[in-house]
């Protein structure tokens, strides 16, 4: 009894310290390994970075994790919950929220509707009430639009609420994904290379950005193949390569690393052949 | 309604939309009393039943991106549906509406939930082969109840007892467009609704719906039910009014109208599916005069139309009805 007690502390304790598991994650593609046995922990209220050279697994972690793709071997674990096998929809509504490399917005929406469809999962009006239009739906769309533009407000959109999305600047689409991500009010958001296609000014704004709302009961795993964009916000760094995790830990110990410094410099070898 | 009604800017578009609603309502409610050639009203009664089947494949078709070419087959079995109960069992048609509508949902459930996952050309084939199945099964005669290829005969006129018998052409005419006024009310009503966008998302970008915690499977599932069950209406009031059915009326050839009302007036523009089904229905009476040539006038005008203005005639607007910001009108605004 005593010691089932202990069990159940210890894994409170870990539930509120560890946001996200991975437990010996493998996903092949046809002969190709892509993720290989990779471990990772995502510590709560934490910005931790997953880098390493193009074509590493980085996105294919975030794609097994958001359950997109379905892994060959290995489970995963949200607050102690695991979610290996769950629809993505459903891991959105457990509070993990994501963004995408080429980024993926719904581009003839306008940008209000755009982060208010991220709030699909935090809503619940069915069918007759939103054909009757019943008291309840119309509380609940204003809701919806109230949190949605307070995203968009924070993010710096409000002016472009009523935009097609697709007719939004790069950058303020980049943003938009963010916001879109927000409105679900996950409890983790992955970021995968928010990033790229941004100038420095702009994704100096955006690391600014993400230091600003890590402070809102929020964790957030990021990926990036630019090593010097992650150092400056990252608490905990995990470097892939080749499917496998070579290096972790915090980013001045990464950076200095041999094998990670290898790997990144591997990769030009290769680039230049 | 009233929410939005509340700021200068938001009301004078409102009020304008809502002139241009009202308008267009007048138009078709004194119609009959102006034009008083059955014939004429007759037609109009067709451009109401591609209006409500434009509606019910623009469902499918314009708010999901779903590529349906069986469409019809929903509105069969709502027909038959109608047809053969009325027929065998006397039922009143009013009741058969909504069971026909029912009808119609369940097929569609059992037929598509197999294929739901299917994208694109490959969902659009099977919904090819659907509606064909469907067409050659009342052809077959199963278990001697559709009457092969001469259909089902002597349907009722819709009544309820002596009070309203629904008789003449003029009042089929309001019959559908009543029908078809309901169902825009509650098409808008959906458009603006979290259903409505998320159908929109998944016809913008399946991979970002689900992640955006869309149940894509579910919200699909639910606009062909929907859809089948409005088609199943509309086959359920064009038996009562040709007092027939038969087989030939849900031709591959009407679900490609169908399709040609949603593509005409613009995937998910209810205006537009007013516009195409007025396109579809009236410019064979117009150019009757010239019958032979008239398909190749159509097709020209499609091919034109596709250069010229692929988003269809008037598609949907977007952000043009700005609602005032809650934010500032709640005061909560940092700005």
């Amino acid at each position: 009894m005593e010691k089932e007690v202990q069990e159940l502390k210890e894994t409170m304790v870990s539930d509120t310290e560890i946001v996200l598991e991975t437990d010996n994650l493998t996903k092949r593609f046809g002969g190709l390994v892509a993720v290989n046995r990779f471990d990772l922990k995502v510590t709560k209220g934490k910005i931790s970075s997953i880098i390493g050279p193009n074509g590493a697994g980085k996105t294919t972690v975030f794609n097994v994790i958001t359950g997109i793709y379905q892994p060959d071997d290995g489970q995963y674990f949200f607050k102690g919950e695991k979610i290996s096998g769950l629809k993505t929809h459903q891991i959105l509504s457990k509070g993990i929220a994501r963004t995408f490399q080429n980024i993926r917005l719904f581009q003839n929406m306008t940008c209000l509707e755009n982060v208010m469809s991220g709030q699909h999962a935090r809503s619940q009006s069915g069918l007759w009430p939103s054909i009757f239009r019943l008291p309840s739906q119309i509380k609940e769309e204003q809701k919806i639009q109230e949190i949605a533009e307070r995203r968009l407000e924070q993010v710096g959109l409000i002016a472009y609420k009523h935009e097609l999305a697709k007719n939004i600047a790069y950058g303020n689409q980049r943003m938009l994904e963010i916001a879109r991500a927000l409105a679900s009010n996950p409890y983790l958001l992955i970021l995968d290379e928010p990033s790229s296609g941004l100038n420095d000014k702009e994704s100096e704004d955006l690391m600014n950005f993400l230091d600003e709302i890590i402070k809102e009961d929020l964790t957030i795993l990021l990926i990036e193949h630019d090593m010097n964009v992650v150092m400056g916000i990252s608490d905990w760094v995990t470097v892939m390569d080749e499917g496998k995790k070579i290096a972790e830990g915090k980013p001045e110990e990464v950076y200095s690393d041999p094998i990670v410094i290898e790997a990144y410099l591997g990769k030009e070898e290769e680039e230049e052949i | 309604m009233n929410t939005n009604n509340k700021t200068g800017q938001s009301t004078g578009i409102k009020i304008k939309n809502n002139w241009f609603a009202i308008v267009v309502s007048l138009l078709f409610l004194l119609f009959p009393l102006v034009i008083k050639n059955n014939y004429f009203i007759d037609v109009a009664f067709f451009f109401g039943i591609y209006t409500l089947l434009g509606l019910s494949l623009n469902i499918v078709l314009g708010e999901v991106g779903l590529f349906d070419l069986g469409h019809m087959g929903f509105a069969a079995i709502g027909a038959y549906t109608t047809a053969i109960l009325n027929t065998s069992f006397g039922i009143p048609i009013f009741v058969l509406l909504p069971i026909s509508a029912i009808a119609a949902a369940i097929f569609a459930y059992l037929v598509t939930s197999p294929i739901i996952h299917l994208r694109g050309d490959y969902l659009c084939i099977v919904t090819i082969g659907m509606g064909e199945i469907v067409r050659l099964t009342l052809i077959n005669n199963p278990f001697g109840i559709t009457g092969g290829p001469n259909g089902v005969f002597g349907i009722d006129f819709p009544s309820i007892g002596n009070l309203l018998i629904i008789d003449n052409s003029v009042k089929f005419y309001y019959f559908i467009w009543v029908a078809v006024g309901l169902t825009v009310l509650a098409l808008i009503h959906l458009q603006d609704s979290r259903i409505g966008r998320a159908w929109n998302c998944i016809r913008e970008d399946i991979i970002a719906a689900e992640a955006s915690g869309i149940d894509v499977r579910y919200y699909k599932l639910l606009a062909f039910v929907l859809g089948a069950a409005l088609a199943g209406v509309a086959g359920s009031i064009y038996a009562s009014k040709l007092m027939i059915v038969s087989p030939e009326s849900f031709s591959f050839m009407e679900s490609c109208m169908l399709f040609c009302i949603v593509l005409i007036g613009g995937m998910g523009s209810i205006p537009g599916i007013l516009i195409g089904a007025a396109a579809i229905s009236l410019f064979p009476e117009i150019f009757q005069t010239f019958a032979q040539y008239r398909m190749l006038i159509f097709g020209a005008a499609l091919v034109l139309m596709m250069m010229f203005r692929p988003g269809g005639v008037w598609p949907r607007q977007r952000g043009k009805i700005q609602t005032e910001s809650i934010l500032v009108k709640t005061g909560k605004s940092e700005i």
